[in-house]
């Protein structure tokens, strides 16, 4: 029986890499179903991605040109690819270790220059395929592989970093809210500017089994529990905040 | 195979009084380059700035990056969205671009760096002279390959050599480098624009294996994204068609071997140098870039006193000219190499010339002086 994705991935292709119950198999979905919806065209779509876990989202399973590049450089290689042909859709989606810490001055120099460019980062708040060391995204408390302490230093809030940067939108969603996620995705494919979507993905192998969540479906649950909306937060303590994720759309206001 | 066109030059022809690095750029803009991405390095500047200038003529897009690992990386990117594409650095910036070259030449994209090489190591002395990143070019990011370097000694040649970069790196699908140095770069003196230049055109053919071929060249043809090819391009090891295969030897090795076969198997009509003098000489310099301005300057001299000293002059330095210097080093001759740098091309020369040979190295910040390269022949002579 023929799947309704079918003509968005490459055949050949036969299966992904990633463990069960990690996040970034339910991203892909929502990312294609984003383009079905918007009947993009793949192809005049180039996918562009680092290296990582997330890097293998689109390649090589998607059906246009992909493009995986190097450890952090993703949006630096989309620039001129995009500069060279701007005819081409172009959609970086990479890690959060890739895009937001060795990457990083990448991302706010894209941002800056509003460059157009949609760029998912897959946040597991980890180094997933290197084997779970701490990110710039963790957050503070998390063991790693790095810190069996704890994390002591406060995560990034990405979406307030490219917006200060110069992004002119910015969303965050779990892929645990795949409609209200792939709406964000498509807002930001319809814009002509620099976008940044930050997907949370779980990663149980890495992340999950050192911070008590024996399986992929409790850290789903716990996902959902933690991700909170912008309206929500408002009403919150801010103590209580602190343990919580805030998901929503952000634009300057 | 590529095919190649004659077209009309950038600038109408005549003669110019450039720098080497204004020369470079318009070789540049001559030889269809239309994307530039960098970073600004003394002493190379001067090249980003009429890049700057010249791809606005041209409706080409020129973009300052935030550094030179991402004006490499874009530079790769423009290259596979169509756009003869290149960058220009020094000492430091050359440094950063390493793990993108090997991503480069890894996946067999067409592009050309211009090193203007200054003294180093680290820092060095920024605005001064040297010639030490030949090994660098060679060997500078991880793992086993090849790629072409060239070395212009001439304003002329930073034009020339410039579009010759871009033909090769089209012809062999490879990163190019013109390895030239602060003192050629900032020479100004009198060139020459032809009327016309040959260019090589990217191959392609629809549908074929982007990453594979069976052709005697080595060198599979090259689709551009937007293309409708559903190209997959990836550092990691890959089969012909961009697929990754990192667990199969068989792959790895092919590739690999394909890789640095494709330009080794090609050295022969790769490799140019040029010869003064030499069928006599008792003492044969070996020289290139800057410092063989002054080896023929002292040979010349040397010649008009009847003492029978010779110069070859290495316009490649990669891949190297081994089967030259082999040949040369059976007439038992005595080869003398000056070099900015602790021996970087002797060390080469040692490898492939059964003879006497006798290096010469200064690494002060300044050129060599054809007075000091003449009194070292007239001491070997
Ligand atoms: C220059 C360089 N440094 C380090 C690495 C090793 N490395 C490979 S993937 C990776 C981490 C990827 O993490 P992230 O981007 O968050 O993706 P994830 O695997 O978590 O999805 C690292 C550090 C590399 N490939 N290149
Ligand atoms: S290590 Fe983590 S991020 Fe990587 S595939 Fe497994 S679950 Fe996913
Ligand atoms: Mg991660």
């Amino acid at each position: 029986m023929a799947r309704d994705l079918d003509a968005y991935l490459r055949q050949e292709v036969k299966s992904t890499p990633f463990c069960p119950g990690c996040g970034h198999g339910i991203l892909m979905n929502i990312i294609l179903r984003a383009i079905a919806d918007l009947q993009l065209d793949m192809k005049n779509i180039l996918f562009v991605s680092g290296i990582g876990c997330a890097a293998w989202i689109p390649s090589p399973h998607f059906n246009g040109d992909t493009l995986h590049t190097l450890h952090g450089r993703a949006i630096a290689f989309a620039t001129g690819a995009k500069m060279a042909n701007p005819k081409l859709k172009v959609i970086v989606i990479s890690g959060d270790g890739d895009l937001t810490s060795i990457g990083g001055n990448h991302l706010i120099h894209a941002a800056r220059r509003n460059t157009n460019l949609t760029v998912i980062c897959a946040n597991n708040m980890i180094y997933g395929m290197t084997g779970g060391q701490v990110a710039s995204t963790s957050p503070l408390g998390a063991v790693t592989a790095t810190t069996g302490e704890g994390n002591p230093y406060q995560p990034f809030d990405l979406c307030r970093l490219v917006l200060g940067a110069g992004a002119e939108y910015a969303a965050r969603f779990s892929v645990t809210q795949p409609l209200v996620l792939m709406a964000a995705i498509k807002k930001a494919l319809n814009m002509e500017t620099f976008t940044f979507i930050e997907a949370l993905s779980p990663c149980p192998t890495q992340f999950g089994r050192r911070n008590q969540a024996d399986s992929s479906v409790q850290m789903l649950k716990a996902l959902m529990q933690d991700c909170v909306t912008r309206e929500q937060a408002a009403k919150m303590d801010k103590v209580v905040l602190k343990t919580k994720i805030i998901t929503g759309e952000f634009s300057h206001e | 195979m590529n095919d190649t066109n004659e077209i009309n030059s950038a600038l109408s022809p005549g003669s110019y009084f450039f720098t080497g690095n204004e020369a470079a750029a318009e070789g540049a803009i001559a030889a269809g380059c239309r994307y530039y991405a960098g970073y600004p390095i003394t002493p190379s500047s001067e090249i980003m700035e009429r890049m700057s200038q010249r791809l606005r003529d041209v409706s080409g897009v020129f973009m300052q990056m935030e550094d030179e690992i991402a004006s490499i990386c874009s530079v790769v990117g423009a290259s596979w969205s169509g756009a003869k594409s290149m960058t220009a650095t020094s000492g430091p910036g050359f440094s950063l671009m390493q793990e993108a070259i090997g991503y480069g030449v890894f996946t067999e994209t067409p592009l050309v760096i211009v090193d203007i090489q200054r003294a180093g190591p680290c820092t060095g002395q920024a605005t001064k002279v040297g010639s030490g990143d030949l090994m660098q070019a060679k060997w500078g990011s991880h793992g086993d390959y090849q790629i072409i370097a060239l070395s212009p000694w001439s304003v002329q040649e930073m034009y020339d050599q410039t579009i010759d970069a871009f033909n090769l790196s089209e012809q062999y699908r490879v990163p190019v480098f013109v390895m030239s140095d602060e003192a050629v770069g900032h020479l100004r003196e009198r060139m020459d624009i032809s009327p016309t230049l040959r260019v090589t055109n990217r191959y392609k053919k629809s549908g074929a294996a982007p990453f594979g071929t069976e052709e005697k060249d080595g060198v599979p043809p090259m689709p551009s994204f937007g293309e409708g090819e559903n190209i997959t391009v990836t550092g990691s090891t890959h089969n012909e068609f961009g697929v990754r295969k990192t667990d199969d030897p068989n792959v790895q090795e092919k590739l690999v071997g394909r890789l640095n076969h494709k330009i080794l198997n090609n050295r022969e009509e790769i490799v140019q140098s040029e010869s003064y003098y030499m069928d006599d000489a008792d003492v044969i310099v070996i020289a290139y870039g800057f410092t063989a301005r002054s080896a023929f300057f002292a040979v010349d001299q040397l010649r008009k006193t009847g003492k029978k000293a010779g110069l070859l002059r290495l316009k490649t330095i990669w891949p190297f000219a081994d089967k030259l210097i082999t040949e040369i080093g059976r007439k038992g001759k005595k080869l003398f190499v000056p070099e900015m740098n602790s021996g970087q091309v002797y060390g080469e020369i040692r490898k492939y010339a059964d003879c006497e040979v006798i290096p010469y190295h200064q690494t002060n910040g300044r050129i060599i002086h054809p007075k000091d390269i003449m009194q070292h022949i007239e001491r070997i002579l």
